[in-house]
């Protein structure tokens, strides 16, 4: 069915579909709609969940960690400082290994207050154990959603769906929405490994564990997210099989005589790829590699790509505040270490704060990349 | 900026500026504030409580968290701190602490104190700080868009619960005294007398003082309601409050659409957190303790 969804309806509606047990979430822009939407479902009667309004985005999470670990499907949807007055929670549900899913509309983070797109939020939350996907259309977003909740139950972690606040949460588009009942049955019901309320095998949840186990428990953590990653692709491929769709860790757009590519995640993706149009008209061998997983990092697949080219502009739309370069720069950075045949890498930090970013922008930094010109350790795309 | 009284007067003479003017940070004016939304009504009770009050002005300051009602604190030509949703009392916990001469008032939504930052309330409230809060309540989350709250009436519709609320909502007044404040009114926005006369009592008072005030928010939560516009709503108010000074603040509860009591309901002394504490530490440390009086320099005391 052909529908037009804002980025915020859309998720609202993949919600729908997911049909999450239990949802309690807390307003913010830009993504409250989601829940405002999703809300009205429930009181609709068209899904079956249990949606509670509490009192604060810290709560939120501690509910929905409560109804995760009682074997629930559970979900929330925030942004921006939502997410960040949740970072206690998320290690939690992280270490925990509790699948809950939440769709977010990436925002700028205070101070000072901005309400635009960025991705301080999901990137600031970066070490908390969560598996994040980011999205350059509504329709991406969408689908996102719903193969997200069947990642995080086959990977027992987390997961953030992000999509761009404003450019995505409130901007409409064309999407083709997938067939209810096709989506529920896909999903399947969730079959916790474990769950709090299994009478007959009484577990525990959330013990002391000092310098006796604390170390197993996180090292077996992160041994669940680096391998993750194959599980993930799998679920795309089983979701390209079902519905149609596929979609890969990272997406190569024009890439394959290029020299010169851009690498970043997100809406921005769109202006990259205008740019990337143009420049090839006028003989540009340029490229575009959108990631669209941040975490689990594709570490072999990020240094199989980038090395087939001379320059990698890698674009961040957050800074870590004199890391040096930009976040998902060091990443990548970490990834090509070593290998042979490493490009050339720039780092470009833009939109900070919803801050316009345009194909002129990218054709800019394309430009900049095939004249293999770096004049600044990082350039600051478009301050003033 | 700083206004002389003779300039301000000059000013209101001309007919072409706002009697408050000298006290608003004019650069931010337009405000962001829907026409007949109640919160311009609370900004002008408050500054006319300023204006009125004997206490020097450079020594009010005014906190927010966020929200609609949290955009005053970017309005008021006072030294003021536009906070994090949830935070205004730690915030002026903080400051009061930092600078216990100040005369700190924070201004902001049922939402941000009662709900994301109901914890900090109840223990400002406990530890009598010295410091006065002025909640407008509007019974939704009117920034986000009206999704109903820990103020929202009992049936009333909101984004969030189209066919009514029905949760139990907060009674504030009778929160607020348990948790032991020592100044608990309510007024609505159409009491601007009460409410002005209201806000220079607790200014001028030590302790924790709470002022609820009702205001219309006709965009979302009336909108939403069918109740009608900002004026609409001040008719409503005034056919259906009922003053009652000193009642017991149990028998404040607030029904969707029903009779609304307010009037001044607790005023009593108590010792505040900062007496409270000197005197303890007085008498836990002795004679080496040297009772802290505010910050070692502050801007303008060179002089
Ligand atoms: C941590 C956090 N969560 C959520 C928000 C989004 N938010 C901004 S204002 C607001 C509610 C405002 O309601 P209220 O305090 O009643 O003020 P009003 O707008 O009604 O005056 C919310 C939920 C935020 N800014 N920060
Ligand atoms: S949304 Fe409601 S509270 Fe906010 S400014 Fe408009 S009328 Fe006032
Ligand atoms: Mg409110």
């Amino acid at each position: 069915m052909i529908l037009a969804k804002t980025g915020n309806e859309a998720m609202a509606y993949a919600m729908k579909q997911i049909n999450p047990d239990v949802v309690a979430a807390y307003p913010i822009t830009p993504s409250t709609e989601i829940v405002q939407i999703f809300s009205n479902y429930v009181h609709d009667g068209l899904v079956d969940t249990e949606f509670v309004a509490v009192e604060s985005e810290h709560s939120a999470m501690a509910a929905c960690i409560g109804s995760a670990a009682s074997g629930c499907r559970t979900m929330t949807a925030t942004a921006s400082q939502g997410l960040a007055l949740m970072h206690e929670m998320l290690f939690i549900a992280g270490g925990l290994r509790l699948p809950i899913v939440v769709p977010i509309a990436s925002r700028s983070l205070s101070s000072p207050l901005n309400i635009h797109a960025d991705h301080s939020d999901s990137l600031a939350s970066r070490d908390s154990g969560w598996m994040q996907f980011f999205c350059e259309t509504v329709e991406e977003g969408y689908d996102s959603l719903i193969m997200a909740v069947k990642m995080a139950e086959k990977c027992s972690l987390p997961a953030i769906v992000s999509i761009d606040g404003f450019i995505l949460s409130h901007c409409m588009e064309r999407i083709e929405a997938l067939d209810e009942q096709k989506v529920r049955d896909w999903l399947g019901p969730y079959k916790p490994n474990w769950n709090l309320l299994d009478l007959d095998r009484p577990i525990l949840v959330g013990p002391a564990t000092l310098q006796d186990y604390y170390y197993e428990f996180k090292r077996s953590q992160i041994e669940g997210m680096r391998t993750a990653l194959p599980k993930v692709q799998e679920v795309m491929a089983d979701f390209e099989k079902t519905f149609g769709r596929g979609y890969g860790v990272l997406e190569e757009y024009r890439c394959e005589d290029a020299e010169a590519v851009a690498l970043l995640m997100g809406s921005a993706s769109g202006d990259m790829r205008q740019a990337v149009d143009r420049l090839r008209e006028q003989g540009g061998k340029v490229g575009m590699v959108k990631l669209r997983v941040f975490r689990p990092l594709p570490h072999e697949l990020l240094r199989k790509t980038l090395t087939r080219f001379k320059t990698v502009a890698v674009l961040d739309r957050a800074d870590s505040v004199n890391s040096f370069v930009g976040p998902l720069y060091n990443e990548v950075a970490a990834s090509l270490y070593g290998a042979e045949n490493q490009p050339e890498l720039l780092s470009y930090v833009f939109g900070l704060g919803g801050k316009e970013f345009s194909p002129d922008d990218a054709a800019r930094i394309l430009e900049g990349a095939l004249a293999g010109r770096k004049d600044e350790t990082v350039t600051y795309v478009g301050v003033r | 900026m700083k206004h002389t009284n003779s300039q301000a007067d000059r000013q209101i003479a001309d007919g072409k500026h706002h009697p408050l003017e000298p006290y608003l940070r004019m650069d931010r004016i337009p405000h962001i504030w829907c026409s007949t939304c109640g919160l311009g009504t609370c900004l002008n009770s408050f500054l006319t409580a300023v204006r009125n009050s004997a206490i020097p002005r450079e020594n009010i300051a005014v906190v927010s968290g966020i929200g609609c009602t949290g955009r005053t604190a970017g309005y008021v030509n006072l030294d003021s701190f536009h906070t994090t949703h949830g935070r205004a009392i730690p915030f002026a916990t903080g400051l009061k602490l930092a600078n216990p001469e100040l005369t700190v008032v924070v201004i902001s939504g049922d939402g941000d104190l009662v709900a994301i930052g109901g914890n900090h309330f109840i223990h400002a409230a406990r530890r009598n700080m010295d410091i006065n809060i002025i909640c407008v309540n509007n019974f939704n989350y009117a920034m986000t868009g009206g999704q109903f709250g820990p103020t929202t009436p009992e049936t009333a519709r909101t984004t969030t619960a189209p066919y009514g609320s029905f949760e139990h909502p907060f009674n504030l007044p009778f929160l607020a005294d348990s948790c032991g404040a020592t100044y608990v009114a309510r007024w609505t926005a159409l009491h601007v007398r009460h409410l002005t006369a209201s806000i220079g009592e607790a200014l001028e008072r030590r302790g924790f003082s709470f002022i609820e005030v009702i205001s219309p928010c006709p965009t979302v939560y009336a909108r939403r309601n069918r109740l009608g516009t900002g004026l609409d709503l001040l008719q409503f108010y005034h056919d259906n409050s009922v003053i009652k000074n000193g009642i017991d603040t149990r028998e404040c509860d607030i029904r969707f659409q029903e009779q609304l009591i307010i009037g001044k309901f607790v005023d009593e002394e108590k010792t505040t957190f900062h007496d409270t504490m000197t005197g303890y530490l007085k008498d836990a440390v002795g004679e080496k303790y040297v009772p802290y009086v505010g910050p070692m320099e502050m801007p303008g005391n060179g002089d």
